[in-house]
């Protein structure tokens, strides 16, 4: 990423609550929306957030409440966006990221969250180090709609 | 989330009213299993209708009811399910064992 590119930058800190899953993909859908982006896009950019943030709350600290960080970034035609946390981290990126593959069955998470992220977005990044936590960096390209606006 | 029996047909319809997430979907589970554990149908029935946004724990929550009806030898099927939450199940293929039905009867629901 070009830094004299970026138009706009926001951070955000909360609690690893659930109840915060919400909040954090409306968020980022607000702060996207300088953009103009479609309705189709804002949709794919809240699912992905949500994934990514669930991941931290359940994934990063299952027995504690943690900080989850919330970073997104517009470019100029583009939102790059960043979820951390400083958790347990993640033993085998490859196999997180197969879909169906979840190590919380018994909470009947369906394995399907890396799967939507790459999916919905056009980069999605995923580091990690077990002990300290995870970071993952996604993108998308955001059309301009100003032509094609038909409302 | 809201709740009808139609004991004639030995059918339990779900309508979710809220945005299906982690949070909403551990809220939800337990009420939809004693639901089905009490009434044991022979058909489940969730109504998307009103469902604008729904993650993965959508398919979490559909499978692990799915399991629960099968206990009492019923099925589950979804009704009025919107592009983008369809594009969700479809990536998982549950939608092979609990399909999306489109011509569920408005009388039935009311």
């Amino acid at each position: 990423m070009n830094k004299n590119n970026i138009k706009n930058e926001m951070k955000i800190e909360f609690s690893s609550k659930s109840a915060n899953e919400a909040f954090a993909r409306i968020s980022v859908a607000a702060f996207a929306s300088q953009l103009d982006p479609t309705i189709e896009e804002i949709a794919d950019i809240k699912t992905s957030v949500s994934e990514a943030v669930t991941n931290s709350i359940i994934h990063a600290y299952p027995n504690k409440d943690g900080i989850v960080k919330l970073r997104a970034t517009l470019l100029e035609d583009e939102i790059e966006i960043e979820v951390s946390d400083t958790g347990e981290g993640i033993e085998n990126i490859e196999q997180a990221r197969e879909p169906l593959f979840t190590t919380k069955g018994n909470l009947e998470r369906s394995g399907m969250g890396f799967t939507i992220m790459e999916n919905f977005m056009d980069k999605l990044k995923v580091e990690s180090i077990v002990g300290l936590g995870t970071k993952v960096t996604m993108s998308k390209k955001i059309k301009n709609k100003s032509l094609e606006n038909t409302y | 989330m809201k709740v009808n029996h139609y004991l004639e047909d030995k059918l339990l319809f779900f309508e979710i009213t809220e945005e299906l997430d982690h949070h909403v979907v551990e809220r939800i589970r337990k009420r939809a299993d004693y639901e089905i554990q009490r009434f044991m149908p022979k058909k489940v029935i969730f109504d998307f209708r009103r469902v604008g946004f729904m993650d993965s724990a959508g398919i979490g929550l559909i499978i692990g009811r799915y399991k629960t009806a099968s206990l009492y030898g019923g099925s589950v099927e979804l009704i009025n399910v919107n592009e983008k939450v369809k594009k969700i199940f479809e990536m998982s293929g549950v939608l092979k064992i609990i399909p999306i039905v489109d011509d569920f009867s408005s009388e039935q629901t009311g």
